[in-house]
C-alpha cells in the first residue's frame, strides 16, 4: 500500500470512528446511568440525518441561513424529542427487565421507521455540503482529501473533549456518575434524579442526532441507515465495556480502523471483520476493555 | 391420572384440530397454518434458552437461516436431494455453529450475552449477504423438495398435496414432546436451577457451563429444524432470514405468549403471525395496510406494556386485579 493511500485511509478510519463514538457515547451513557438497553438509539441517528435533509428547505425559506442554522434547529428539536420521549415512554422502562426493554424499544424502531416512510418517503436523498467546506485539501502530489471530513473529525473531537470535561470535572458530571452507581443514595441526598435522567437521555438523543446530521452530507440519507449504525454501535459499546465513555471512545477508534482497513484489504469479508474483532476481544476480556465498576 | 388428562386434553384437541384442518381450509389458510407451525417450532427452541435457562439469545435467526441455507445449497439444481441426507446435514451444520458460537458467547453473561449473540448472528448475516456463497443479497431458489426413499420404497412425497403440512405438524409435535420430556428430566431441572440461581447450582456441585452449552446447542439445532422447514415451504432463502429483525420477532413471540411455558411459546407464535397477517390485510386496514410496521410496532409496545407475563399469564393477571379476596388458591 502506498503511503499516501495509507494516510488517507487512516484519516477515514479516524473520522468514521469519531462519528461512531458520538452515537455510541449516548448509548453507553443511557445504559450506564439508567440501565436501559435502547435499541431505538439508531433511530435517533436516522432522525438526525433526515432532519438535515428535510429541515434545510424549511429553515431556508423561513429564517434564512444554511447548513449551520439547520444544524442548530435540528439540535434543539432533537433535545426536545429526547426530553418528551423520556417523559412519555422511557421513564416507564427503568423498572422493567432488560428483555422487555429490548422488545419495547424494538417496537419503537418499527414506529420510527414507518413514520419516516410516511413523512419523507423511502427514497435515497443527498444533502449538500456547505460551500465553504466543499473543497479539498492537497495531500502529497496527486491525492486530495475532502475538507468536510476533516471538519467532522474536528467537531467530534471537540465534543468528545467536552463530554470528558463534563463528566469528569463538573458538578453535573459528578451527579451523573453518582446516579449511575446508586440511585437511592443520590435521591436521598436531595438530587432530583428524574430530572437528571431526563437530561442524560436528551443528551444521548442529541449526540446521536448530531452524528446523523453531520453524516448526512457525506453518506446521503437512506432508509435503514439507523439500524446499521445501531448494531455497529452495540459492538462498540460491548467492546469498550458497557457504561464506560472512555471505553466507547477507544472501541470506536478500533472499530473505525478495523472496518476501514478491512474494506481496503479484504473487500469480500469487510462486514465480518468487526464482529471477529469483537469475538476476539470478548474471549480475552468477557466484559469489555473498560468495565464500569 | 385425571390430573394428567386435564393438562393434556387441550393439547390433544389442538393436535386433532390441526390434523383435520387441511380437509376444510383452502390452500391460503393451510399455508398460513404451516407458517405458524414453523414459527412455533422456532419459538419453542428459543423458549428452552430464554424461558427455561434464563439466557437471552438475541441471535436466534442465525440458526434458522443457516439451516435454511444449507438446505438450499445442498439441493442440486437438477433434482431433489434425499431427505435422509439433507435434514441431518442441515441440523449437523447448525449444531456445529451453535457449539462454536455458544462456547464463545457463554463466557459472557447478562446484557453482554444478549449483545454477543446479536453480533454473532450479524456476522453470519454478513457472510451470506456480502459473499458469493449464497448469491449475496439476492438469495437462492430451492426448486425441489427433498424425497424420502429407502431402498426404492417411498413412504411419502413432500410435494404431494398436504404431505408437507403433515410433515411440519409432525415436526412440531416432535419438538414439543421432546422439550416437554427434556424439561421434566434431571437435565431440565438443572437448567431451571441455573436460571433461578446459577451461583447456588455451582455450589451444589453442578458444573454449569456444560449444561448451558448443551442447552444452547439443542436450542440452536431445533431452530435449525424450523429454518429447514421454512426453506422447503417457500423454496427460497435470502439473508433476511438471518437478520436481527427475525431474532427480535422470535423473542417477541415467546414474550407475548408468556415466558416459562411451552404452551406460551406456541401461543406467541400464533398471535404474532396472525397479527402480522392482520395488519398487512388491505381488507381491514385499507391503504394503511402498507404501513403495517407502524401498527405492529404500536401493538408490540402496547402488549409488552400491559402484559408483562404474556398472554399465558393473562388469567392470573386478571384474577389478581379483579378477583381480590376471591379464591386465589
Amino acid at each position: 500500500m502506498d503511503l499516501s493511500i495509507f494516510l488517507i485511509q487512516c484519516l477515514n478510519a479516524v473520522q468514521y470512528g469519531l462519528l461512531l463514538f458520538l452515537v455510541a457515547s449516548g448509548l453507553t451513557l443511557i445504559f450506564g446511568v439508567m440501565g436501559v438497553i435502547n435499541l431505538a438509539h439508531g433511530s435517533f441517528y436516522m432522525i438526525g440525518a433526515y432532519m438535515a435533509f428535510a429541515l434545510s428547505p424549511i429553515v431556508q425559506s423561513t429564517v434564512g441561513g444554511g447548513f449551520f442554522v439547520t444544524l442548530l434547529f435540528g439540535l434543539v428539536l432533537s433535545a426536545l424529542l429526547g426530553y418528551v420521549l423520556e417523559w412519555a415512554f422511557f421513564s416507564y422502562l427503568y423498572e422493567r427487565d432488560h428483555l422487555q426493554q429490548v422488545l419495547m424499544t424494538y417496537g419503537l424502531i418499527l414506529v420510527f421507521e414507518e413514520l419516516r416512510s410516511i413523512l419523507v418517503g423511502n427514497d435515497v436523498h443527498g444533502v449538500k455540503v456547505p460551500d465553504w467546506l466543499a473543497g479539498t485539501v492537497q495531500l502529497g502530489d496527486v491525492m486530495t482529501y475532502p475538507v468536510y471530513r476533516l471538519f467532522i473529525s474536528a467537531v467530534c473531537i471537540g465534543i468528545a473533549a467536552l463530554l470528558y470535561y463534563l463528566i469528569a470535572r463538573t458538578r453535573l458530571g459528578m451527579m451523573v456518575r453518582a446516579g449511575a452507581s446508586n440511585r437511592e443514595m443520590v435521591t436521598s441526598l436531595g438530587i432530583n434524579i428524574k430530572r437528571l435522567y431526563r437530561m442524560v437521555f436528551a443528551a444521548g438523543v442529541v449526540l446521536a442526532a448530531l452524528a446523523g446530521m453531520l453524516a448526512a452530507p457525506m453518506s446521503s440519507v437512506y432508509p435503514g441507515m439507523g439500524n446499521h449504525v445501531l448494531i455497529i454501535c452495540f459492538v462498540v459499546v460491548v467492546i469498550g465495556g458497557i457504561g464506560s465513555i472512555r471505553g466507547a471512545f477507544l472501541a470506536a477508534m478500533l472499530v473505525g480502523f478495523v472496518d476501514t482497513f478491512g474494506k481496503v484489504l479484504f473487500a469480500e469479508a469487510a462486514g465480518v471483520a468487526v464482529y471477529v474483532l469483537m469475538a476476539a476481544i470478548l474471549l480475552y476480556k468477557p466484559e469489555g476493555l473498560f468495565k464500569q465498576g | 391420572m385425571q390430573k394428567i388428562s386435564m393438562r393434556t386434553l387441550p393439547l390433544l384437541i389442538a393436535v386433532v384440530l390441526l390434523a383435520v384442518f387441511p380437509m376444510f381450509g383452502d390452500s391460503y389458510y393451510s399455508g398460513l397454518v404451516i407458517k405458524i407451525m414453523i414459527y412455533a417450532v422456532f419459538a419453542l427452541s428459543l423458549e428452552l434458552l430464554v424461558g427455561t435457562t434464563g439466557l437471552v439469545c438475541f441471535g436466534h435467526a442465525a440458526f434458522f437461516g443457516i439451516a435454511a441455507y444449507v438446505a438450499a445449497l445442498l439441493t442440486p439444481q437438477s433434482g431433489p436431494a434425499p431427505l435422509l441426507m439433507l435434514l441431518p446435514a442441515a441440523l449437523l451444520i447448525t449444531a456445529l455453529y451453535a457449539l462454536v458460537t455458544g462456547a464463545l458467547s457463554l463466557r459472557t453473561r447478562g446484557i453482554y450475552f444478549i449483545m454477543v449473540t446479536l453480533a454473532f448472528s450479524q456476522m453470519a448475516y454478513f457472510v451470506f449477504h456480502d459473499t458469493k456463497i449464497g448469491k449475496g443479497s439476492d438469495g437462492i431458489y430451492l426448486y425441489f423438495k427433498p424425497v424420502l426413499e429407502i431402498g426404492g420404497w417411498m413412504p411419502f412425497d413432500l410435494d404431494n398435496g398436504n404431505t408437507f403440512y403433515f410433515f411440519t405438524l409432525a415436526c412440531l409435535i416432535f419438538t414439543y414432546a421432546f422439550l416437554a420430556m427434556l424439561l421434566n428430566s434431571r437435565f431440565g431441572k438443572a437448567l431451571a436451577g441455573i436460571r433461578v440461581n446459577e451461583q447456588r447450582m455451582r455450589a451444589a456441585g453442578f458444573s454449569t457451563f456444560p449444561y448451558k452449552l448443551t442447552a444452547f446447542v439443542i436450542s440452536g439445532t431445533l431452530a435449525g429444524l424450523a429454518g429447514f422447514l421454512f426453506a422447503l415451504k417457500d423454496g427460497f432463502v435470502n439473508p433476511e432470514l438471518l437478520s436481527w429483525h427475525q431474532s427480535g420477532a422470535v423473542l417477541l413471540m415467546i414474550i407475548l405468549g408468556g415466558l416459562g411455558s411451552l404452551r406460551g411459546a406456541v401461543l406467541g407464535a400464533i398471535i404474532f403471525t396472525l397479527m402480522q397477517e392482520l395488519f398487512q390485510s388491505e381488507e381491514i386496514f385499507g391503504s394503511f395496510a402498507s404501513h403495517w410496521n407502524l401498527t405492529l410496532g404500536l401493538a408490540i409496545i402496547f402488549l409488552v406494556a400491559t402484559l408483562p407475563k404474556g398472554v399465558i399469564g393473562l388469567p392470573a393477571q386478571l384474577s389478581a386485579r379483579f378477583g381480590k379476596g376471591a379464591s386465589h388458591v
